[in-house]
């Protein structure tokens, strides 16, 4: 594929992309209107016609790998299909052209979905209710880490600034913790690939406030002891968080809330197939135990039992506050609920089961060809694989067979996560995929792993036929180019 | 196997009957329940989720449909709502191809060689956000605005190590709001002071101060003295800004501010009942290293052909943890395309149009309202852009419900902003309205108050 100039290059003086209509008010001189002190001077934008604008799009859509074109097992993403009916109910005029200032009652649909939205979330996790505010998973951990930072000041216990968190847990995780003021207190997972309830025993004490867990956890193994895991930590006068990134895995098997987490956040943008849009916008909506309900972020959508009107309550005391400048992410809300009513319980629980064959099947065909990490027999929705067998034989490592992969037109898994795996390489199939996908990704796998031996030198050299091959990452920190320079020289 | 919810009948799952029983051989168990061994059988979930039955696809689009035939929306109805979302123009270029299936459904470019399209559009993203204010570098966006006053605020306590942040009370308040919830879960010091009292209010433990031009009110805000006064005492300048407005403002780069945060809803993105949007985040180069968010950069391949990477990654959580310089691991990217489409097909004649027509509109608006008996400006002596605040003779919120009745959603009730706000109605008048539309608004809010008011 040739190479793509940028829109600036493309630019030529006076050229128009867009009709505008003609002033048919009065017009006023701006200077007089704003202050000539006010003005600016050039404005540095490209002049492209629209026709221009389409083709520069359409050639870097074709640059860009999606779900619509192939397999992505990205591990921890959840790369399912996207239902298109999910875009055109959140295309209708209706939700997307709302105003999320006009009155309560021009928008009952709008607050009818959300409420219902909340309701279904809270009933697939076992929790009390939900709040889709946040805009992205680690925004809904953040929310999370404010309200039991919340929760246990409001009852006067101020000494637990402890959040404790397992070593295979994503980064978010202690970044979320530390943004909120907590200090984090990590511990190892044991030979397993789980929790090691030694240790955990041994972080947990007076100034416990959390433990952030995912489940299943990023080695794709549900975490057995979990009970027994939200136990201890409520002995410890903790509560129990769950990163709800793996979800997918869980979807009418089981549910967190029964589990002994009191809140948890999910990934609409994953579980709920709504687009990742090449990393957002997304939804990080957070369902809580009711013992959490009073923090919950302002303002909550409620239900008149009367008349059955909704309308939004900011009188809430004990709010953490607002962390959207609206109501968060509505569109991705109106495609998650899209997907649930697409699937009613019989199909969300068809999702589960289908994610948990399809990476299972990934499992026994590949670990003879790969080490499975920690040789677990039994994995849920993604497994996680080393290249440590190849790095050893031929220097072959992990990043080696993901750019590989590319070559056979396949999305690579995630590599290098989780941490306490050397040379990882997390792959999640996800419901969506058929068999015949899967096979064909197991074929080419099977054939990178022969490549890793006798011809080591291909792998290390792939991509060959990407537009681009091997990236310099080095130069880009060294001399950084974040911008385009030429179009600010031009303005002098 | 056991049958329960192993319908070949839903769509998005493409394994058969056939395929699913040859996969549990080929993993060597008889039932799928095996599977299930890691879960313990006392917290595994046997009955159905409490969700409605499934819907077939027809089915689904009436239902969602009758949804939204609850809501009035801006395109049956005249929308005069602003307030941080706007109801600008969008050419049919930017939804046409900002959802295209390769862009919208793809994942973070962590892989550049399979992601090239999307981080070309992230450059020229942050070439264009540094063309409207001015700043030596953008990131590649945020959550929304009022996250990314947050964000810089937070930045500016680690770059000054200070506590104390200075936000002026004409920032919209929901900004106001998140920021106040972010320095609080943080034990940061929020200290909200007027314009007016604003240079008084520094210190030597002042980490930034938050500003808004144009305001929440529409008022253009001066920003020279508090510029001046806040790098005195070697604090940060943050300035939040409307990007259409930028179009014809003077850069806040020009103010010497250090950051620039806005809200890119207006750039061509839906107004969506106020989610997603677009946060954009610009700054000063010396920032390169402490501010938060994804950045994309160019480089070269192997052979010496230019591309595009995520760089400056080591500030990041999954890099960093608990050290990173924010917890935030995701952007607006779909959102980002859309308003590099948008600035792209407007360009910089068509943004500038799109800038001068709210303003003129606005004015039109504004005058021929004021004409009316007991109209008046809130704030007449400041200019303003786009929105106008303006004092009624009856409560706002009593307009706005009777000019639903004429087909117009009207402007924002101040009432509740404040006491020296009582009958404040807040209007936005954007390139969307013509002439027609604003004389029709104007001849409504007449007849309601000689209704009202008689």
């Amino acid at each position: 594929m040739d190479h793509e100039p940028l829109i600036f290059e493309r630019s030529r003086p006076g050229r128009v992309g867009s009709n505008l209509p003609e002033c048919d008010v009065p017009r006023a001189n701006a200077e007089d209107l704003l202050g000539k002190e006010n003005l600016r001077g050039k404005l540095p934008l490209p002049e492209v016609s629209e026709l221009d604008v389409v083709r520069h799009f359409t050639r870097l859509s074709h640059r860009n790998y999606s779900i619509d074109t192939g397999f992505y097992p990205l591990g921890s993403c959840t790369m399912k299909y996207n239902p298109r009916i999910n875009e055109r109910t959140a295309a209708l005029p209706g939700f997307a052209s709302l105003h999320p200032l006009q009155p309560a009652e021009t928008a009952q649909g709008a607050l009818e979905l959300i409420y219902l939205l909340q309701q279904h979330l809270a009933g697939i996790c076992g929790m009390y209710t939900t709040t889709l505010q946040p805009s992205a998973g680690a925004h809904g951990e953040l929310l999370s880490m404010m309200m039991i930072h919340a929760y246990h000041a409001d009852r006067g216990d101020s000494k637990r600034n402890v959040v404790v968190i397992p070593d295979s847990a994503h980064g978010t995780n202690p970044a979320s913790a530390a943004s909120c003021g907590f200090k984090v207190k990590g511990i190892p997972s044991n030979s397993r690939g789980c929790t090691d309830l030694d240790a955990l025993r041994a972080a947990l004490g007076d100034d416990t406030a959390a433990l952030m867990l995912t489940n299943p956890n990023t080695v794709g193994l549900f975490e057995s002891d979990i009970v027994e895991i939200c136990r201890l930590v409520h002995e410890a006068g903790g509560l129990v968080y769950c990163d709800g990134a793996n979800m997918n895995a869980m979807l009418g098997l089981t549910r967190p809330g029964d589990m002994g987490f009191d809140v948890m956040h999910f990934n609409l943008h994953k579980t709920f197939s709504t687009p990742h849009g090449g990393g957002g916008p997304g939804c990080g909506a957070v369902s809580v135990k009711q013992l959490l309900e009073p923090y919950l972020p302002v303002p909550t959508v409620v239900k008149d039992a009367e008349s059955g009107a909704y309308s939004f309550d900011h009188n809430r005391p004990k709010s953490i506050g607002k962390i959207h400048s609206f109501y968060g992410a509505f569109l991705i809300a109106v495609r998650a609920y899209t997907y649930i009513r697409a699937l009613g319980p019989e199909g969300l629980r068809a999702v589960g089961e289908n994610a948990v064959i399809n990476a299972n099947y990934v499992r026994s065909q590949l670990q003879d060809s790969y080490d499975v990490a920690y040789n677990s027999p039994i994995c849920m929705h993604e497994v996680v694989l080393t290249a440590s067998r190849q790095k050893q034989q031929s220097g072959v490592r992990a990043l080696d067979i993901s750019k590989r992969l590319m070559d056979y037109g396949i999305h690579p898994p995630t590599n290098y996560f989780p941490l306490i795996v050397p040379e990882a390489l997390m792959i999640e199939p996800t419901e969506t995929e058929s068999k015949q996908t899967i096979d064909e990704f197991i074929k080419v796998m099977k054939q990178i792993a022969i490549e890793a031996v006798e011809r080591p030198e291909l792998l290390k050299g792939a991509p060959h036929v990407t537009p681009v091959s091997r990236l310099d990452e080095t130069l880009a920190v060294k001399s950084l180019d974040l911008r385009y320079e030429p179009l600010f020289e031009d303005e002098g | 196997m056991q049958r329960r919810g192993l319908t070949n009948n839903v769509a998005y799952i493409s394994n058969t009957d056939t395929d699913r029983q040859e996969m549990l051989n080929a993993i060597g168990v008889d039932t799928f329940n095996e599977l299930l061994a890691p879960i313990p059988p006392a917290i595994r979930w046997s009955g159905d989720l409490p969700v409605p039955p499934a819907l077939d696809e027809h089915s689904l689009y009436r239902h969602l449909s009758s949804l939204a035939s609850r809501n009035a929306n801006a395109e049956q109805m005249l929308c005069f709502l602003g307030a941080g979302i706007y109801d600008h123009f969008r050419p049919a270029v930017v939804g046409a191809l900002s959802s295209r299936g390769e862009f919208a459904t793809a994942y973070t470019p962590y892989q550049p060689e399979m992601s090239q399209g999307m981080l070309q559009a992230i450059y020229e993203f942050q070439t264009m956000i540094c063309g409207l204010t001015g700043m030596d570098l953008s990131n590649a966006s945020m959550y929304d605005a009022a996250t990314g006053l947050a964000e810089a605020a937070l930045m500016a306590v680690h770059t000054t190590a200070r506590d104390e942040v200075v936000v002026l009370n004409n920032i919209h308040p929901n900004y106001r709001e998140v920021v106040k919830t972010y320095l609080r879960s943080a034990s940061l010091k929020y200290v909200e002071v007027s314009p007016e009292e604003a240079v008084q209010s520094l210190n030597a433990n002042t980490a930034c101060v938050l500003t808004q031009s144009p305001d929440f009110f529409g008022c253009i805000q001066p920003l020279s003295d508090i510029s001046t006064a806040v790098h005195a005492v070697g604090g940060l300048l943050v300035v939040e800004s409307d990007p259409v407005a930028l179009a014809m403002l003077k850069p806040p780069s020009q103010y010497d501010a250090d950051v620039v945060v806005g809200e890119g809803q207006s750039l061509g993105n839906a107004m969506a009942f106020g989610g997603p949007l677009l946060g954009f985040f610009a700054c000063k180069k010396k920032f390169v290293r402490s501010f938060p968010g994804r950045i994309v950069g160019g480089t070269v391949d192997l052979e010496g052909r230019r591309g595009y990477t995520m760089t400056l990654r080591t500030r990041e959580q999954d890099i960093r943890r608990e050290k990173a310089t924010s917890n935030i691991c995701t952007n607006q990217s779909l959102l980002a395309l859309a308003a590099t489409i948008y600035l792209s097909a407007l360009g910089k004649n068509g943004l500038h149009r799109a800038a001068d027509l709210s303003l003129q509109k606005a004015h039109y608006a504004c005058s021929e309202l004021c004409k009316l008996k007991g109209v008046s400006m809130i704030f007449p002596d400041r200019p303003f852009f786009k929105e106008f605040a303006l004092r009624l003779p009856v409560i706002a919120d009593v307009m706005n419900q009777q000019l639903l009745k004429h087909g117009i959603i009207g402007g924002l009730s101040l009432e509740s902003y404040g006491p020296d706000l009582a009958y404040g109605w807040l209007l936005c008048v954007t390139e969307t309205k013509t002439r027609e539309d604003i004389d029709a608004l104007v001849r409504a809010v007449d007849d309601i108050l000689v209704k009202e008011t008689c």
